[in-house]
């Protein structure tokens, strides 16, 4: 036990379930918890009042405190941890909840309950949490007596980050944590014979999938955010077998940094704003080994099409992801970096020439799908490609480890395209439930965790608004975010789909009435800049990375830029839209098609 | 693997605590999956565990699913399928009440007779029928009682069992 935490809490047999909580998440390793007090967790912030060892972050908005603890984990490799009251505290973390379940991140959320001999009563502030809950997480437990709670809090975080990592909620009814609790030490009254998913792929699947990487003429590793999750030796032996094979990679959004996306061996991501080159080098592989992605249907595009001559192999460590939607050939379950590990000892460089491959990927490559024409005169207006570019380009020029969030839309795709990462969990970003508003809390809980980092929010003026009061947590803590906003006063994605699929007909899709963001920066105790054209986009930039304080950038930016490439609802990768000039084909957007998101 | 509908007897063994049969039915109707029938009692109560019987249909990728998915709920201890598992023994148990008098009275207690279901209620115009066997015979026992009066059906859902020498524990699935 940490010693800080002993002088803190003498005497342990007088400890009542809030203290005993709080010695449980710091015997845990928590050091930062994200949350909002209220009625319900009274105790727990009176008991966090008298302890000096775990630090608080005050958010605005309980659903801002999910994603700010997604963001430190995904951003740390540890588990996020929040703090919530009960009722309304309890159902506005669920959008955070249930966005940490499709990622996978590890979070333990505790909310407050009203009293045990309340519960049902249709008490103040009471909700079914648990009930709301269980969907929207990997688990979740009512803590009914004192004794269960230490054993409680630890499964929970085990369970939060073992196996598939995702969040679990713990519902703390109020005379639970008033009430005198004991602390048992690690180890007595585990409550569950928790699953305990492989880590080591099987090794007659690791043989066939050695042998089908030697007779491969066009092989393709198509990597997703599970390589995160498995950690920096994952993305460090991916690398490795990368450079062996010398096979292609391509990413999914959630995997992007996992792989340096600046090597030549980087195609891009793929899937529905994927690169030209990655979603044809997907059609045409005759061998596709899925590391630790999930064939989202945002990758695959319509199923019975996706990659149809390619021998499959699947590495994921959830068993219920393989053979979900795509059949593979091969299943490697089990932990993604041992599996590229056990592949690298098997791997013995006598694979085929892959030169005809390389040459198509490089022909391919040559048509410069993600290319954009931006008019140099200073008076232009500036295209949002433009903009992430030269943040980009700037950002890397300061030297400084950089962390990027995103909001969801447009601007989110071409962050992912144009903004490059060459290290695992630099980018954070809501790809599974695609939450507008993450993106700003995800800065806070990664700039906590990141003091001195440089930590960008690449966000829409629309997404933005949505928690926009996450700018008063910024104030309050002195947290350097910047916010830079694609200002196009418009909900960019929706205006596009309206555009190709709906006759042009804006439906409610024009940012109306949208605040002053330079004056809104002032008004939260930060700095506000603008940019309106091409020739102030680089001083806006450079004055913004320059300042040590919050910025909110205004990047006005085209308001008719469309997401390209794309590949349109229910169609296959190789029917890709690749600009402006084949919106034309739009119109063959089937009934079906226009039925998918 | 084809893209048949299939039917399915999964067996589970949970913890019986406060949800968990909330999280099995809420995983079927999250995602989407049949239920055809569900029954759930406690086998053993000094360890706490419950058996779940559930009958689903699907293609066998489905099936997979289903399983896989069963498999993560934390409660949950293991997932048996028994029709992949070899032969297996389904029973269900019905009680039928039947109202009527005069031939239809008679005929309906001939019928029972053959079907071999137990009177367990009797009145002068009234039976209630106790019947055990696969889910079809009690469909066909239950057909036949409609135009006798049948007035009511109670039905308790398949519990299912592997013949022979297997257990839960040897055909169980490993994920």
């Amino acid at each position: 036990m940490n010693s800080a935490v002993s002088q803190e809490f003498r005497n342990t047999d007088a400890l009542n379930g809030a203290e005993v909580l709080l010695r449980v998440l710091v015997e845990q390793g928590v050091e930062v918890i994200f949350g909002y007090p209220g009625g319900a967790v009274l105790p727990i912030y009176d008991a966090l009042f008298r302890q000096g060892t775990i630090r608080h972050i005050l958010v605005r908005h309980e659903q801002a405190a999910v994603h700010a603890a997604e963001a430190y984990a995904r951003s740390t490799g540890k588990v996020g941890v929040v703090l919530v009251t009960s009722g309304p505290g309890a159902t506005n973390a669920v959008t955070g909840l249930v966005d940490a379940l499709m990622d996978s991140i590890p979070v333990v959320c505790i909310s407050g309950q009203v009293p045990t001999a309340l519960i049902g009563n249709d008490a103040f502030q009471e909700a079914d949490t648990t009930g709301i809950t269980r969907p929207a997480t990997k688990h979740n437990y009512l803590v009914k007596h004192g004794a269960d709670l230490a054993p409680i809090v630890r499964e929970a975080f085990e369970v939060a980050r073992g196996g598939r990592p995702g969040p679990v909620l713990i519902d703390l009814p109020k005379d639970v944590s008033v009430a005198r609790a004991p602390l048992p030490e690690p180890g007595n009254g585990r409550l569950h014979r928790l699953y305990s998913p492989r880590l080591d792929a099987d090794r007659e699947a690791i043989r066939q999938t050695v042998a089908a990487m030697k007779r491969a003429k066009r092989p393709l590793f198509y990597t997703g955010g599970g390589i995160i999750n498995s950690g920096p030796e994952a993305s460090q032996a991916l690398r490795e077998l990368a450079r062996r094979t010398n096979f292609p990679v391509t990413s999914t959004l959630m995997g992007l940094g996992a792989f340096p996306t600046t090597d030549r061996q980087f195609l891009g991501m793929l899937g529905m704003h994927g690169t030209y080159e990655a979603n044809l080098a997907t059609h045409g592989c005759d061998l596709l080994i899925a590391l630790g992605s999930r064939f989202d249907d945002r990758v695959t595009g319509r199923v019975d099409a996706f990659s149809p001559n390619s021998f499959k192999v699947h590495a994921d460590i959830d068993p219920s992801q393989i053979n979900k939607i795509v059949r593979v050939d091969v299943a490697l379950q089990g932990d993604v970096g041992r599996t590229i590990r056990a592949l690298l000892a098997a791997w013995d460089d006598d694979g085929q020439d892959l030169g005809e491959w390389w040459a198509q990927i490089d022909a391919w490559r040559a048509l410069d799908s993600l290319g954009f024409q931006q008019d140099m005169k200073p008076d232009a207006i500036i295209r949002p490609q433009y903009a992430v570019r030269r943040l980009y380009e700037m950002a890397l020029g300061t030297g400084r480890d950089t962390y990027v969030s995103t909001e969801v839309g447009q601007h989110q795709m071409w962050a992912a395209q144009h903004f490059q990462f060459d290290k695992p969990n630099r980018w954070l970003t809501s790809g599974g439930l695609g939450t507008m508003g993450y993106g700003l809390p995800a800065a806070v809980g990664a700039q906590v965790a990141h003091p001195d980092a440089l930590v960008i929010d690449i966000a829409g003026e629309a997404s933005t608004l949505m928690n926009i009061q996450e700018l008063g947590t910024i104030a309050q803590y002195r947290l350097p975010v910047k916010l830079f906003i694609l200002n196009n006063r418009y909900m960019g994605m929706v205006r596009q789909w309206q555009e190709l699929l709906h006759g042009s007909r804006y439906s409610q899709s024009y940012s109306e009435a949208l605040p002053d963001f330079v004056r809104l920066a002032e008004a939260f105790h930060g700095t506000g800049m603008r940019a309106t054209c091409v020739g102030e986009l680089d001083d806006v930039i450079a004055r913004m990375l320059a300042h040590d304080g919050p910025v909110v950038a205004d990047i006005c930016v085209a308001q008719d830029e469309n997401c390209y490439p794309m590949i349109p609802s229910g169609a296959p990768h190789n029917e890709m839209l690749l600009g402006p000039d084949a919106e034309a084909n739009a119109a063959k957007v089937t009934q079906e098609g226009m039925a998918l998101v | 693997m084809s893209n048949v509908i299939q039917t399915a007897v999964i067996a589970v063994l949970i913890e019986n605590e406060a949800g968990a049969l909330g999280r099995v039915v809420g995983l079927f109707s999250g995602r989407g999956y049949n239920i055809e029938s569900l029954t759930v009692s406690v086998v053993d109560p000094s360890e706490k565990i419950s058996r779940i019987t559930i009958v689903t249909s699907g293609t066998p990728m489905v099936i997979a699913q289903i399983k896989a998915q069963l498999a993560r709920i934390i409660p949950v201890h293991g997932v048996t399928d028994l029709t992949a598992s070899g032969p297996y023994v389904a029973r269900e148990m019905a009680l039928v009440k039947v109202i009527s008098t005069g031939d239809a009275r008679t005929e309906g207690m001939r019928i029972a007779d053959a079907f071999r279901a137990r009177i367990v209620d009797t009145t002068a115009g009234s039976f209630v029928f106790e019947m055990t066997g696969a889910p079809e015979k009690i469909d066909a026992f239950v057909d036949l009682m409609r135009p006798l009066g049948l007035a009511e059906v109670s039905r308790t859902g398949v519990a299912a069992i592997a013949r022979g020498l297997e257990t839960f524990h040897s055909n169980q699935e490993s994920f």
